[in-house]
């Protein structure tokens, strides 16, 4: 590996095994885990329900801890950052409903820039500025006025990303984005959140069940299995044949040509 | 930005408001002190009745700064329990602060009358009835603040206060059953609350109080913006869940122990200003709405305060009947007419 090459490694796993841990006994879910993805990249992590993807998400963003293993942010392990350090390194698009509906989109977007203001929450003429961005950026400008009560999902998940851009952080991580969203606002976020990793050069990692549309728009991708994981680009995965044994083979097949799946009538 | 001016200019009515009332609150009362010579009273201008001058400076001046104190202290603990625990129907006393202060007065009051007499003469005095409601606030939030480092869900943090609520509601029960009349009569006058009571020396350490539960939610108002979008979010954006928990629990338990402990458990304002606040300012920023709720509060409870003391006869009413009876009409109405609760 070039010097380089190494610099520009901002999310890096080793051998990290995830699950949850109560004073008996911690329960493992899948097996460990190995990847490392350059700055400007997109990944999706992928995989069937309960495999650990969002457990995964959670533990990269430090919302539960790991078990074993180690996670690296530009280049330090992730232990050794504070509260407040990671803030600024990492930010978080969850899929738990935000607990007050009522704010409108600029005091949502807004509250992405906490990491940086003084005690007290004023914001500068520079945060007023990133948050202009983001909301260029995601293309909601028009509604910044507006209550989140009134907002459709899309676009509420659009509100969502937007302040997690202003948070300014070099990681950006969502936790299934494209859910309860039509195809073309699936589509939508995804491409978005590719724009956004090329142009801004941020990190993105997504966990998401759109399989085929995922193959289309993340540099890379990382399936989780129950008791291994595939990582690399769409199309080495999809060299080594990982997506054919993802569902029951009697049911849903893998066609490598299309990069499409198919339901057996 | 024109939002921001608009509520400079609610500020600035607000204060007005709360000065008016204030006067109001002076002036009328069994006695009724004209208006004018209240405020050359309170300006320090010799008036010609002394007895009113008496009056004001004895009795209805520290009544008017304490329902001041009780309102806004109050109020804030309501909107700081309600974002702490994302629920509307939070208020001050979820804790269970003022069941815990309720039971001290209780075993006080009608516990007294198994000790020997001169014992019971000793502690039966206004000193000890504001000790023992203090430390029967700070006992069960010791205990809820115990079990805040076990127990990770706030949710679960808010049902166990309710727990407490019923527990000691249980145990005041039984001892009202077996008390005599004269100690019960006693025990339901405090349970009515009251501001008139405080000296100028209990004024001051509520002040101290409040200023400094106050102080605590001002440092953490940025953390409650955070706490909008939900703990693992706030997490995320740097606020420190578990410190954040303890200066709010504590600000909240310092201000509604130490208003239980001078003025009784006073219903209904911590959990109704909130909600009318909201109505009226339409924003989540804290930074706004925590001096805004303390005013409305402040103006509520003199307003109560003034209907209570029945101008112009000799008789009060028990505060904590009227803030109800006033207050909630008042939030029925507002979110009938609107439709919507703001949250």
């Amino acid at each position: 590996m070039s010097k380089i090459e190494k610099e520009n490694i901002t999310l890096k796993a080793e051998n990290l095994s995830i699950g949850y841990r109560t004073k008996k006994q911690s329960t493992i879910i899948g097996s460990p885990i190995d990847f490392s993805i350059l700055q400007g990249e997109i990944m999706a992590i992928i995989g069937i329900n309960g495999v650990g993807k969002s457990t995964l998400l959670r533990t990269l963003g430090s919302i539960q801890p790991k078990l074993s293993g180690t996670i690296y942010i530009d280049g330090e392990e992730i232990e050794r950052y504070t509260h407040k350090s990671l803030s600024e390194k990492v930010s978080l698009v969850l899929t738990e409903p935000i607990a007050s509906k009522n704010m409108t989109v600029w005091e949502l977007v807004a509250l992405g820039r906490q990491p940086y203001t003084n005690w007290i929450g004023r914001l500068t003429k520079n945060d007023q500025l990133k948050i202009e961005e983001a909301l260029i950026l995601v293309e909601i400008e028009a509604l910044k006025e507006k209550p989140c009560y009134q907002l459709s999902d899309g676009q509420l998940q659009r509100v969502m990303i937007a302040r997690a851009i202003a948070q300014d952080t070099s990681i950006l991580l969502l936790d299934e984005p494209t859910t309860h969203l039509d195809l073309y606002h699936k589509a939508h976020i995804l491409k978005l959140l590719r724009t956004t990793a090329h142009t801004t050069k941020k990190t993105v990692v997504l966990t998401t069940h759109e399989i085929e549309l995922a193959i289309q728009l993340c540099d890379k991708m990382l399936l989780l299995e129950e008791n291994r994981s595939h990582f690399g680009q769409p199309c080495e995965l999809i060299a080594t044949k990982v997506f054919e044994n993802i569902f029951p083979k009697d049911l849903i097949q893998f066609d490598g040509i299309t990069g499409a799946f198919q339901v057996i009538k | 930005m024109l939002k921001n001016r608009l509520y400079r200019i609610s500020f600035l009515v607000l204060l007005v408001v709360l000065l008016f009332c204030f006067f109001i609150n002076i002036s009328l009362g069994s006695v009724a002190i004209p208006f004018k010579a209240t405020i050359n009273s309170l300006l320090g201008i010799e008036i010609d009745n002394s007895s009113w001058a008496y009056i004001i400076y004895n009795y209805r001046l520290p009544k008017a700064i304490t329902a001041i104190l009780v309102g806004s202290g109050l109020s804030i603990c309501g909107l700081l329990m309600q974002t702490l625990f994302r629920n509307p129907l939070a208020g001050p006393f979820v804790l269970g602060i003022s069941s815990g202060a309720s039971l001290a007065v209780a075993l006080l009051i009608m516990g007294a009358s198994f000790l020997p007499t001169w014992i019971a003469a000793f502690i039966m005095t206004d000193v000890a009835l504001v000790l023992f409601s203090g430390i029967g606030s700070f006992l069960v939030l010791a205990a809820v603040l115990l079990v805040a480092t076990r127990v990770k869900d706030t949710m679960a943090l808010l049902i166990i206060g309710l727990m407490f609520g019923s527990i000691t509601s249980a145990v005041i029960s039984v001892l009202s059953y077996f008390t005599n009349a004269e100690k019960l009569q006693q025990y339901i006058f405090w349970s009515f609350g009251s501001l008139g009571n405080l000296s100028w020396n209990q004024l001051g350490l509520l002040l101290i109080v409040i200023l400094i539960g106050v102080g605590l939610s001002i440092a953490a108002l940025k953390s409650l913006n955070g706490l909008l979008l939900g703990e693992n979010y706030a997490r995320s954006m740097g606020v420190n869940i578990a410190i954040m928990r303890y200066v709010i629990i504590t600000a909240t338990g310092l201000m509604a122990g130490a208003i239980t402990a001078f003025a009784g458990p006073i219903a209904f304002i911590g959990l109704a200003v909130p909600h009318l606040t909201k109505q009226i300012f339409t924003t989540t920023d804290h930074k706004i709405l925590l001096p805004a709720v303390a005013i409305y509060g402040a103006l509520l409870m003199l307003l109560c305060d003034t209907i209570a003391q029945l101008p112009n006869s000799a008789s009060v009413l028990p505060i904590n009947a009227i803030t109800s009876i006033i207050g909630a009409p008042v939030v029925i109405w507002l979110l009938v007419r609107k439709r919507k609760m703001i949250f």
